[in-house]
């Protein structure tokens, strides 16, 4: 039984959605929308906070509290809203320009606080709403306005960054499979801590299919792998292919050969603190590997927002000032009380004040 | 070599200058306490480099701490020492500019080594010839070789032997001044008592070993003698400009029925205010270190939006990278406070040092029509009635607000008879009421201020941030709404003057030249312009604490004076100000970029030139 019992709709606004027809951001929207819907936290207790970009019009097209911010600081003011009020449910929505360059330090900052809130990373490796140039994702080499001869530098992996600022939760998924999507978002919002969730989002103007190797549905089955808890990871149209360690490193096994079982296949712990293979995960590619899906890491840790609340009330459980009053009057004072001395006059009647 | 003798003074100013491992910061500051306890007023003004341990020895590593203190009002810390340690010959030679004729100078005869003389650069071995000192009251006294002595019984290393050097000069100068060593004792004690023993003993007993040298050598030592001063009845406690502008937000967010969360970045010489903040959790303070200035008040920001009282403390560069946040929170119309603790710019600058520089880019220093209120303190005792305005302002009326204050108030300390919580006007935040006629941008058509509503809050669900938008709060590219949210923005801060007291003159409301300042240069200000009129010139003083906007009466305080002249510690930047806000005056200038406060002496013969001009 559900308190509230929201549909989606509930969490849609009045407002136009401007995006381009076709944009990979409406099915997040949908998939957030279901989600939170899904949730059964009262309305009025969600904030989704952005930066700047195309995705981060988000806030917009939602019905709760929203606050469409600067460039690259969404992290940030997310930061303050969520340690001011660790009662509410924070979303924030960013890209890979607004989270990755601009606003980097504050995404590794957030990632390593571990703040109890969801971030969802639009990556469409490409500048969208300054119309094409390279971003932090954007592969070397790629043409772009600002890289006409090709970029020359490599690209971050969005979820080695995450790790790498001791991430407690990193989520991938595609946005057009809607389904998983929303499965991912489930398990970022259950997560209590720093829940980054990737979506490759398709930018239908400015680099309209940049991830359609890796997602393209006809493929899916060969070209990803969808990992989930407790499960073993096998892919393949067949399901007759998966993980296996070897000598240390990620090797891809065909089940019956090579004496290879199910048995022999790595089952997938993102509960289970073991970073190196976690980022060894998050860093398959194709051709060699599908790329994984899903849910890649989920520890539990503590919780910036909830350690500040704890530690003020365990101040508060002992101590010896408990009001602005006493705390003036505290600590070393002395009383001017001579004959020659004046009666006091309050600062605020001193200066004139109507 | 004068002759020692009893010296009984109004006020008197004493330096206490070593290197800066040397301790001088917290022997002046037991020193200024034990004076205050005692009933006299005091100003104190620590002037350090910027390196934590520059190279020992040489003129730039050189720490120093003055303090004033008087049986009347006192100001300020003194233009020349009366009195100057100098543990030393690098320490001797950076303070001789700064002391009285005639001052009394006892310095560690035991540092007075050729390779010291080296060190600081002198050309000769006569210090005191060198630097014009042979005139002074020079008083040699053995401090390092007295207190390798006085704890030769004691098994400590030849470091923490070292370090107790700073309590021989403190007892000593404490019998100059006939001070009780009470205070002193029981500071040592909660200090090192229970940590370390054996370190507590040891800083005692140099302590009364120098106490008694005085004693013992007084044929030689003049002794002073300064009588408590008339001030305000009521409980006193000394403090500094930078934690009675945290202890100010501290009692605005409890008036206002609020949570204080502070967002900030340290940066000297601003640091102090989150330490004071972060220091407070009994209250509930929640403070929150960003990882630099913009996620400081970006943090800031978040908090003002969830419904805090939410504040960021600052200097100047942090300042600079708060800038497109702060036109945020323009836009956005949240109540944040900012403080800048100003200090020499530009870039990394002097900042150790005071200045007050950030004027004109505090005021103007955003990308598009950026209004905001603009406050500064003057003493540093004020900067807790200033800072709990400054709140007040922001929550009643939607708006950020800049705090300034500045090195020399953040680190300067004056006792302060403390108000009690009844005393201050209360603070009615913008909480929104109905939700049936709430918008995001709907105004008070008195104040212009929106209403603030909070997730959290149910039925107010609403959207803002940077872009423009119309009064239902949806984003909005016309024309005619912008023209008329940045006419709107302007006037809302104008509105602020209802809030705020008319400029008051100190002295005849007319006359011959009226003195104008803003800001922490107040101390000298008053001083400079009490002496005028004690000589019998026609000197008025009107010092601004309101910025933006300007008292009311402002154009017509100026009106009343033959001629005006502003006296800042920058080019020009309040004067440019009052060009464009009260045109059509001849204003005089009086400028000082030398990371110090005004002297009193320098701003009386300014005066006296513009006068005869």
């Amino acid at each position: 039984m559900t308190k509230f019992n929201y549909n989606a709709k509930d969490f849609k606004s009045a407002a136009e959605v401007r995006w381009c027809p076709g944009c990979g951001d409406y099915a997040i929207m949908n998939a957030v929308q279901k989600t939170m819907a899904d949730m059964d936290i009262a309305h009025k207790d969600f904030a989704v906070i952005s930066g700047i970009g195309c995705s981060s019009r988000f806030p917009y097209y939602m019905s709760t509290y929203g606050f469409h911010t600067i460039h690259g600081r969404a992290a940030a003011i997310a930061s303050g809203v969520k340690s001011a009020n660790p009662d509410l449910t924070v979303w924030v929505i960013t890209g890979d320009g607004d989270s990755l360059a601009i606003g980097g330090n504050h995404f590794i900052h957030l990632v390593r606080r571990n703040i109890d809130l969801n971030l969802i990373l639009f990556n469409n490796k490409i500048y969208g709403l300054t119309k094409g140039q390279y971003s932090p994702t954007t592969d070397r080499g790629f043409i772009t306005k600002t890289s006409p001869f090709g970029t020359i530098e490599d690209a971050f992996v969005p979820g080695q960054l995450v790790l790498g600022s001791r991430g407690t939760f990193f989520a991938r998924a595609v946005d057009s499979n809607v389904k998983h999507t929303q499965e991912v978002l489930a398990d970022a919002a259950e997560h209590k801590g720093t829940s980054i969730v990737e979506v490759l989002q398709n930018c239908v103007i400015f680099n309209d299919g940049i991830h359609d190797y890796v997602t393209d549905p006809k493929f899916r089955a060969e070209r990803q792998i969808f990992l989930r808890k407790g499960q073993p990871m096998i892919f393949g149209e067949q399901e007759d292919k998966g993980l296996i360690l070897e000598n240390g490193r990620l090797k891809v096994a065909k089940i019956g050969e090579n004496g290879i079982t199910r048995e022999d296949i790595l089952v997938h712990h993102p509960e289970e603190d073991n970073l190196g293979l976690q980022v060894a995960l998050i860093n398959m590619a194709l051709p060699e590997f599908p790329v994984a899906m899903g849910v890649i890491r989920s520890v539990e840790a503590k919780v910036y927002d909830q350690e500040m609340k704890k530690q003020i009330e365990t101040v508060q459980a002992k101590r010896r000032i408990s009001s602005m009053d006493e705390l003036l009057q505290s600590g070393n004072t002395w009383v001017v009380d001579g004959e020659n001395c004046s009666e006091p006059v309050k600062f605020f009647d001193n200066k004139c004040f109507d | 070599m004068k002759n020692a003798k009893v010296i009984e003074l109004e006020e008197v100013a004493i330096r206490f200058s070593g290197d800066s491992g040397d301790g001088m910061q917290l022997t002046g500051t037991l020193f200024s306490d034990t004076s205050a306890l005692l009933g006299n007023d005091i100003s104190t003004f620590p002037d350090y480099p910027s390196e934590i341990r520059a190279p020992q020895g040489t003129v730039g590593g050189v720490s120093g701490f003055q303090v004033q203190l008087g049986k009347k009002k006192i100001t300020t810390p003194g233009d020349l020492a009366h009195v100057l340690v100098a543990m030393n010959p690098a320490a001797l030679k950076a303070n001789a500019a700064f002391l009285n004729p005639g001052a009394s100078i006892i310095f560690d005869v035991d540092s007075f080594s050729e390779k010291n003389f080296e060190k600081a650069q002198y050309k000769t071995l006569d210090a005191f010839a060198e630097l014009k000192l042979e005139d002074y009251i020079q008083i040699p006294v053995p401090i390092t070789s007295m207190t390798k002595e006085s704890l030769k019984e004691l098994e400590l290393d030849n470091k923490s032997v070292l370090r107790c050097k700073n309590m021989f000069a403190l007892g000593l100068i404490c019998w100059m001044f006939d001070r009780p060593l009470d205070y002193i004792e029981g500071f040592i004690q909660k200090k090192f008592g229970k940590k370390s023993p054996v370190i507590a003993e040891a800083n005692l007993k140099v302590l009364h070993d120098g106490y008694n040298y005085g004693m013992n050598i007084q044929q030689a030592t003049p002794q002073y003698i300064v009588h408590p001063a008339p001030i305000e009845k009521g409980l006193y406690r000394n403090i500094n400009g930078n934690n009675a502008t945290a202890w100010g937000f501290i009692a605005a967010a409890e008036k206002a029925g609020l949570d204080l969360f502070v967002g900030s970045y340290p940066i000297t010489p601003a640091t102090e205010v989150l330490q004071a903040l972060a220091e407070r959790k009994d209250l509930g303070v929640k403070s929150f270190q960003a990882e630099d200035e913009i996620a400081g008040i970006c943090t800031t920001i978040g908090a003002a939006f969830a419904g805090h009282l939410a504040v960021t403390s600052t200097s100047g560069p942090g300042f600079a990278l708060k800038s497109e946040a702060l036109g945020l929170s323009v836009m956005a119309e949240l109540p944040i406070v900012v403080v800048n603790v100003q200090r020499g710019g530009p870039s990394t600058g002097l900042p150790t040092k005071t200045e007050q520089s950030d004027l004109l880019q505090t005021l103007y220093g955003r990308n598009g029509e950026s209004p905001l209120v603009v406050l500064a303190a003057s003493t540093p005792s004020d900067c807790f009635y200033y800072a709990y305005y400054a709140a007040k302002i922001a929550l009643e009326r939607m708006v950020p607000v800049v705090l300034l204050t500045d090195g020399f108030l953040g680190n300067g300390s004056e006792p302060w008879r403390v108000p009690t919580m009844s005393e201050l006007p209360p603070i009615t935040p913008r909480k929104a009421t109905n939700p049936e006629l709430f918008k995001p941008y709907y105004r008070d058509p008195k104040t212009l201020a929106r209403e603030w509503a909070v997730p959290g809050m149910e039925g107010y669900e609403h959207r803002i941030g940077g872009l423009e938008k119309n009064a239902a709060g949806a984003v909005s590219h016309d024309p005619e709404n912008h023209h008329i949210n940045t006419e709107i923005r302007a006037a809302k801060v104008e509105k602020v003057v209802d809030m705020i007291p008319d400029l008051e003159v100190i002295g005849d409301v007319e006359g011959d030249l009226l003195v104008v300042g803003w800001g922490g240069t107040y101390g000298h200000m008053i001083s400079s312009v009490l002496a005028m009129q004690d000589a019998g010139k026609k000197v008025s003083l009107a010092h601004f604490n309101y910025i933006k906007p300007l008292p009311r009466n402002t154009a017509e305080v100026f009106s009343k004076f033959r001629k005006i002249v502003v006296c800042e510690l920058n080019l020009g930047q309040f004067a440019s100000y009052l060009r464009d806000k009260v045109p059509g005056i001849h204003y005089y200038q009086v400028n000082k970029m030398k990371g110090l406060p005004f002297s009193v002496n320098e701003l009386v013969e300014n005066f006296e030139k513009i006068l005869e001009a």
